[in-house]
């Protein structure tokens, strides 16, 4: 497709989100304001992470992206096709073969490299926008280091479930200073926010960009009589028998039937490829 | 403005652009680690990695302030016809400066941000006589364990870090090579 420019954006525009993305990595968790543009696709679909992503790739890239942790659904399969044409770069489903990752909303099982990019789409950047609704005041909160309404949720959550409900978009702290939103992905992925690969965060509506360097020190909010507990369906994959990846629940039937799934579907079909086996491919064979 | 301001630029001004960013952003995200740029053909005294940078970074948007030697109007031209930036006369109000060290300090001149924007701070390109692996270590995000990196004036640095998240981010360049320390690593004096 030679009607547009490499990557979709024009010049200038990928000047300016790529001055955002220095600025964002030199201060590692604090969201950069930038003037987001419109995308060929409604807000809600990546557009943020379009855009990072659009202002990182090179020709020789090699791109994944993954929808959910599926690599097979609308919003991945129309955003790998989108620079599959307007950037030529090569595509793949494999998480280790892949330059650059998009994701929305999951971190792939299988554990990233240097030279890795990790690209996250997030709807709300601002992690304590539900605590208190002005930009003025949030702004001043991270200016003053101001937190303690954060603590105060997840303390209500123990008070009232004896938990921390939160089970996605879980706050973390970054180095010590900034609270970041690490955008909806579930809990269970927390840990693997500690990563070798660069972790960029694009929000496009909301019109933030920010990020994590790689060896990056991030630390989940919790308290030390409830230390945070990445959670997981106490199930193995129906299909590959994994006990280490994260799982979806899916309803097979209408009287209540259901199966666990691994939610990463490059991890559960190599493992099925190296011989791994699930109770679903057990009672088949 | 003679015709070699008119020359110089990126052969390839979007790919090629992409393949300096990506190098400049991989400095930037770990600390120590040196890239080529040899993108661009700045006029002297710039290298050919500074002015790859300001061609990449650099636009209407960004005045830049050329310190000491590098105030020339050969590169003034060929800044102007390259990127459209204003040129500005001095540190305080500038997004981009380029210089070797002793015209660009000191860094506390610099638009350091403010506690509610911090990104609204200088990026410096400082120009090293050499730029090899080795030098003042270095800790922080970006870092597996340690770093180095053959910093001009250590305690500058360290001060400058001690701010955070206030203060400037920094790029070194020598001939085709790059480095870059943002604010945010720890400078071991």
């Amino acid at each position: 497709m030679t009607d547009y420019n490499f990557a979709y954006l024009d010049e200038q525009t990928k000047r300016m989100i790529r001055r955002a993305i220095l600025k964002a990595l030199a201060i590692p968790g604090y969201q950069v304001p930038f003037a987001s543009r419109e995308m060929p696709m409604p807000y809600g679909w990546g557009t943020g992470g379009v855009q990072v992503m659009a202002a990182t790739l090179v020709p020789e890239d090699t791109l994944k992206v993954i929808d959910q942790g599926a690599d097979d659904t609308t919003n991945a399969v129309s955003i790998r096709s989108f620079f599959e044409r307007t950037a030529g770069v090569a595509v793949t489903e494999a998480t280790a073969e892949a330059t650059v990752i998009q994701t929305r909303h999951r971190i792939p099982e299988t554990p990233l490299t240097e030279g890795q990019i990790l690209v996250y789409q997030v709807p709300i950047p601002e992690p304590l926008r539900f605590l208190e609704p002005r930009e003025t005041e949030t702004r001043k909160m991270h200016a003053l280091e101001e937190y303690g309404l954060m603590h105060v949720k997840l303390y209500e959550d123990i008070a009232r479930h004896g938990t921390i409900a939160t089970a996605y978009a879980y706050p973390v702290k970054v180095e010590g200073r900034y609270v970041m939103d690490p955008s909806p992905i579930p809990k269970f992925d927390n840990p693997k926010l500690d990563s070798a690969a660069i972790q960029l965060f694009g929000a496009g509506r909301e019109q933030r960009i920010y990020a994590l360097p790689p060896h990056t020190r991030v630390v989940s909010l919790d308290f030390e009589d409830h230390p945070f507990d990445p959670s997981r369906a106490d199930h193995p994959c129906a299909l590959c028998g994994a006990t280490d990846s994260y799982l979806d629940e899916v309803i097979t039937d209408d009287a209540g039937t259901r199966m666990f799934l691994c939610s990463d579907t490059d991890y559960c079909a190599g493992r099925q490829a190296a011989g791994h086996m699930g109770a679903a491919q057990a009672g088949a064979a | 403005m003679d015709a070699a301001s008119l020359t110089g630029g990126l052969r390839d001004p979007a790919r090629d652009g992409a393949r300096a960013f990506r190098a400049a952003m991989e400095v930037m995200a770990r600390p120590g680690t040196i890239a080529t740029l040899d993108h661009a053909a700045p006029p002297a005294p710039l290298s050919a990695a500074a002015g790859t940078l300001l061609l990449v970074l650099c636009d209407p948007d960004t005045p830049v302030w050329l310190a000491g030697a590098c105030e020339t109007g050969a590169v003034r031209d060929w800044l102007a016809f390259h990127t459209g930036a204003p040129v500005v006369a001095g540190p305080g109000d500038c997004a981009f400066a380029v210089g070797r060290w002793d015209a660009l300090t000191p860094l506390d001149a610099y638009p350091a941000g403010t506690p509610e924007y911090p990104d609204r701070s200088a990026t410096l390109i400082v120009e090293l006589d050499r730029l090899l692996p080795g030098g003042t270590v270095l800790e922080g995000p970006g870092i597996a364990v340690q770093a180095a990196l053959p910093l001009p004036d250590p305690a500058a640095f360290a001060a400058n870090a001690a701010r955070f998240p206030l203060g400037v981010d920094t790029f070194f360049t020598s001939g085709t090579h790059v480095a870059a320390l943002p604010r945010s690593t720890k400078v071991l004096v």
